[in-house]
C-alpha cells in the first residue's frame, strides 16, 4: 500500500530521481510514495538517493521489465 | 534552500564545453546532486558559457571523437572522425542524437537547465568569457551571476566535490 503514486515509466536518468524528489516534497513526512519506472539504472540510484537523503526505501521490486519502488518520506 | 546549514554537502563544477553531448554531464549531475540535498554551484566559462543562452541551439561533432558510435538498426555505426569535416555530417549526427534523446526518454538540455534553476543551483557566468566572446547579459537566462576565477575558487574551497567538465 502506498499513499501516493508517481509514474516515471519511459523516463531516463536522472528524471526518475528528479520527479521523485519533487513528489516527495509535496507529501507529508511519514507517508509513502510508490514509483513505477522502466529505467534499470533507477534500482541502484533510488538506493543511493534514499541513503543520502534520509528517506526510507521501503522496498524495491522488479516485475516484467518494470521497477517498483516505495519510499517513505523522512524528515 | 531547504537543507541549508553547516552540515550541508556542497558540489561545484567548472563547465567548459558547449556541445549537445557535453552539456549533459554537468546538468545531470547538478540536478541530481541538488535533488540529493547538496548545494550546487556551476561556473560557466569559455564554450560552456553558451549553455546559459536563452535560446539554445546545441550540436555535436564527430571530429576528434573516435569513440562516437550511434545505434542504428540493431548495430552500431562508428561515426568516422574525418567525415565530420564534410558539410552536413555534423548536422546529420546532431539530428540522429536528438532523435535518440527523444526516443529514449532522456531529458532535453532545456528541461534539465530549467530543473537546475528551480532547484536553486547557483550559476556563475565567467565575466572574462562574456567580454572575450562579446556575449550580452540580456541574451542569457535570468539567474546566473557574473564572476571570475576568485569567485569560483572561494566556492571550491568550501565544497566537498569539485568537478571540471
Amino acid at each position: 500500500m502506498a499513499d501516493h503514486l508517481l509514474d516515471a515509466r519511459g523516463l531516463n536518468c536522472p528524471l526518475p530521481i528528479l520527479r521523485a524528489k519533487k513528489a516527495l516534497k509535496d507529501i507529508p513526512v511519514g507517508e509513502v510514495l510508490a514509483i513505477q519506472a522502466t529505467d534499470p539504472g533507477a534500482v541502484k540510484d533510488f538506493e543511493a538517493f534514499c541513503r543520502s537523503t534520509g528517506n526510507e526505501l521501503v522496498d524495491s521490486k522488479t516485475d516484467q521489465g518494470e521497477f517498483h519502488f516505495r519510499i517513505r518520506r523522512g524528515k | 534552500m531547504e537543507t541549508s546549514g553547516s552540515n550541508t554537502k556542497r558540489m561545484s563544477m567548472i563547465v567548459t564545453k558547449g556541445s549537445l553531448d557535453w552539456a549533459y554531464p554537468p546538468f545531470i549531475l547538478a540536478t541530481t546532486a541538488a535533488a540529493m540535498g547538496l548545494e550546487v554551484t556551476m561556473f560557466f566559462t569559455f564554450y560552456g558559457l553558451a549553455l546559459l543562452k536563452k535560446k539554445l541551439d546545441l550540436s555535436i561533432t564527430t571530429l576528434g571523437n573516435p569513440g562516437m558510435e550511434m545505434p542504428m538498426m540493431g548495430a552500431h555505426l562508428l561515426m568516422p572522425n574525418l567525415l565530420g569535416a564534410l558539410p552536413g555530417v555534423d548536422a546529420m549526427a546532431t539530428s540522429m542524437m536528438k532523435n535518440l534523446i527523444k526516443k529514449k526518454g532522456v531529458a532535453s538540455i532545456e528541461d534539465l537547465r530549467q530543473a537546475a534553476v528551480e532547484a536553486d543551483v547557483q550559476m556563475i557566468a565567467c565575466q572574462m568569457t562574456m567580454d572575450l566572446f562579446e556575449f550580452k547579459r540580456e541574451d542569457m537566462i535570468d539567474g546566473p551571476v557574473l564572476g571570475g576565477a576568485a569567485t569560483y575558487i572561494e566556492t571550491a574551497t568550501k565544497s566537498d566535490i569539485n568537478l571540471f567538465i
